[in-house]
């Protein structure tokens, strides 16, 4: 791999749980406990898990919104995991997010065109008409009218909102975006719309992404590399085919099993999963899985597996291969 | 072929907006046979959700105004029951579950209690027989210890189990018909897949018909056994769930299934889109709602609007231009 846009090694974001009363310290909430993957420049890369997986947390350390607890986030070459936040600033327009619900993260009291000219403002890049033309442009981009400037988000629908999350993002030509379930909120057919803008874009401008998702489709269908998390950690990582065609984590098989296909007839053989996922402020000891597991052994409830070269960029964390 | 337990004839949902009226469903004709699973598909604003309402005559009205020739629910025209009718059959033979369990159970009685309301109301239970019953639905819908979960609030159990909890309040008086919004879009995947699969053995052993309304074409062809595709308040095309993912007549069904992306080994390089969007109620084009975005059609697809039409193999379809035709 060529040197990487982002590293990141032993990340941990714990949460405490205090108490009612007195606010004391009762617990913690491993939300992230230890991730480690890295990202090539112009690759994408997909984080999968469900709910309470810490997915979402981990886009959300890597751009210092929440700070970590432990582990190390280097972006182009730097560390970036303890930097003040004047130093963050000027990277903040080199990385960037993308979040699910576009209406609760534009203002609605703000034009289409300031909330696309307060990045260039804030990090006085431009003014007055060059200002106004390249808000134009990033309409342009991602396919939205020019009087789209005048409008409030409340007059735009979903997917045309989507866009301007996206325009948001691209204004300061960031290396990297985070996209937060970006297309999760939106309809099949206004999905693919998105799908393919943002596809496109990653290929005019030689973006990286990290794409946060619950949607194995949309994760197979944009993305180089997949990640897939369980209680704060990456279970299987590796190249898509590898990942999707060649699972080898029980949870990697379990999940894709359970994915309906659209397809009447070809329903595959159900690898049974029952039970809930875990609570990430208790989780079992060993390997987190094992509770659900259906081929768990013994050790799986007390030796926590760790990460195991497969070859190929493919990595697994189970002691069935080798943990 | 089973006889139809449910029946609705030009069903209509209209809203008074200021100037005039609003048909977010419009005519729209369907049945429910005995022990099938009919799925209603469509996207945000296609009127799935509103026509359910209407039939379960949830529906405030005003705003809303509920028309049609008949809803025919077991032989009974559902329109013309009283407020008190109704009351009896929901619940009891024509039951409903919706996306979010959270907001559907009540926050502040026992998951046990909320069982035993309709089998004491609908069955005539006493509160002993009532509970007994009640613990061995909360056993038959998968939830651990039932006993002890009777006991707690819908807040003490997680997405999963609370939509088990709804479940077995849905099909704790044998319903014939269950109408199910949605019921596993709020959950993850693997919990999306105990669910249905409880929601099919449920339907063998019971013979309940459900009405499963869903945007998700993939969670239609694992479970459905007919399919109603919506678009901006009515159907455009029905038919047996195999058939209509093979060769989808209308262009609009053809254009969401290729849309959806798969896990395929091969990436595409670009997914296969609709262009535009879904036409707002009350600006519905003249002709078919669908034309300004139909890469087919004519001068005669923009003039007119074309009805529900019977095709080859039990299908329907409302297009001038129907594909694989």
């Amino acid at each position: 791999m060529a040197e990487p846009l982002l590293e990141v090694a032993g990340l941990k974001t714990h949460f405490p749980v205090l108490s009612k009363l007195l606010r004391r310290r009762v617990g913690t909430v491993k939300a992230v406990d230890g991730v480690d993957f890295a990202v090539a420049p112009g690759e994408v890369l997909g984080i999968v898990g469900e709910s309470g997986s810490g997915k979402t947390t981990v886009g959300k350390s890597i751009l210092r919104l929440i700070q970590p607890t432990e582990g190390s986030i280097s972006f182009e070459g730097r560390d970036i995991t303890n930097l003040p936040a004047a130093e963050m600033m000027p990277l903040r327009a080199r990385m960037q997010i993308v979040f699910q619900d576009p209406m609760s993260s534009l203002n609605p009291r703000m034009t289409i065109g300031r909330i696309l000219a307060a990045p260039f403002e804030i990090h006085g890049v431009a003014k007055g008409q060059e200002l106004q033309d390249r808000v134009a442009g990033l309409l342009g981009l991602v396919g939205l009218p020019e009087d789209a400037a005048q409008r409030y988000p409340h007059e735009f629908s979903g997917g045309q909102r989507q866009r301007v999350g996206i325009a948001r993002a691209l204004a300061l030509r960031p290396s990297l975006i985070i996209g937060d379930e970006p297309v999760s909120a939106l309809d099949v057919s206004i999905q693919a719309q998105i799908l393919n803008l943002l596809k496109r874009l990653q290929g005019e401008l030689g973006l990286t992404y990290i794409l946060i998702s619950h949607n194995l489709g949309v994760v197979s269908h944009i993305c180089d590399r997949v990640a897939v998390m369980y209680l704060g950690r990456v279970v299987e990582s590796g190249p898509r085919e590898a990942l999707f065609f060649n699972p080898k984590h029980p949870y990697t098989e379990a999940l894709l099993a359970a994915v309906p296909m659209p397809e009447p007839g070809m329903r595959r053989a159900r690898v049974p999963l029952g039970g809930d996922v875990p609570s990430p402020a208790n989780p079992p000891p060993g390997c987190a899985f094992h509770p659900r597991c259906p081929r768990a052994m013994a050790r799986c409830a007390i030796e926590a597996p760790v990460p195991t070269q497969l070859g190929d960029g493919h990595v697994v964390a189970c002691h069935l291969h080798g943990g | 072929m089973a006889e139809a337990v449910l029946r609705a004839e030009k069903l209509g949902v209209a809203f008074r907006i200021p100037g005039g009226r609003t048909k977010a469903v419009d005519g729209v004709t369907f049945e429910l046979r005995h022990g099938e699973t009919l799925g209603l598909v469509g996207e945000s604003g296609s009127g799935k959700t509103l026509t359910s309402l209407a039939l379960m005559r949830l529906l405030e009205s005003p705003p809303a105004e509920l028309s049609a020739d008949s809803i025919v629910f077991e032989g009974r025209d559902l329109l013309g029951l009283s407020e008190a009718e109704m009351a009896d059959l929901r619940g009891a033979r024509l039951s409903m579950i919706f996306q979010e369990p959270m907001t559907s159970l009540n926050p502040l009685m026992t998951v046990g209690r909320q069982i035993d309301e309709p089998l004491v109301r609908h069955l005539g239970l006493s509160a002993a027989e009532a509970r007994a019953r009640s613990e061995a639905l909360l056993a038959r819908v998968g939830i651990p210890r039932p006993s002890e979960a009777a006991q707690r609030y819908p807040h003490q159990l997680s997405g999963g189990m609370r939509q088990r909890v709804m479940i077995a309040i849905a099909l704790a008086c044998r319903p014939s018909v269950l109408v199910a919004d949605e019921p596993t879009t709020a959950l993850d995947v693997t919990i999306q897949a105990q669910i249905l699969d409880l929601l099919r053995e449920l339907q063998d052993e019971l013979g309940t018909a459900i009405l499963l309304i869903t945007h998700d074409l993939a969670v239609i062809a694992e479970t459905a056994h007919r399919v109603a595709v919506m678009y901006a308040g009515r159907i455009v095309e029905t038919g047996p769930v195999a058939a209509l993912f093979a060769t989808p007549l209308h262009p609009y069904t053809e254009g969401l299934l290729r849309s959806i992306p798969r896990i395929t080994r091969i990436r595409e390089a670009e997914l296969p889109e609709i262009p535009g969007m879904v036409p707002a109620p009350g600006q519905l084009p003249a002709g078919c709602a669908f034309a300004p975005r139909c890469a087919f059609a004519d001068a005669a697809c923009h003039a007119e609007r074309p009805t529900l039409m019977p095709a080859e193999g039990g299908r329907e379809v409302a297009c001038w231009k129907p594909r694989h035709g």
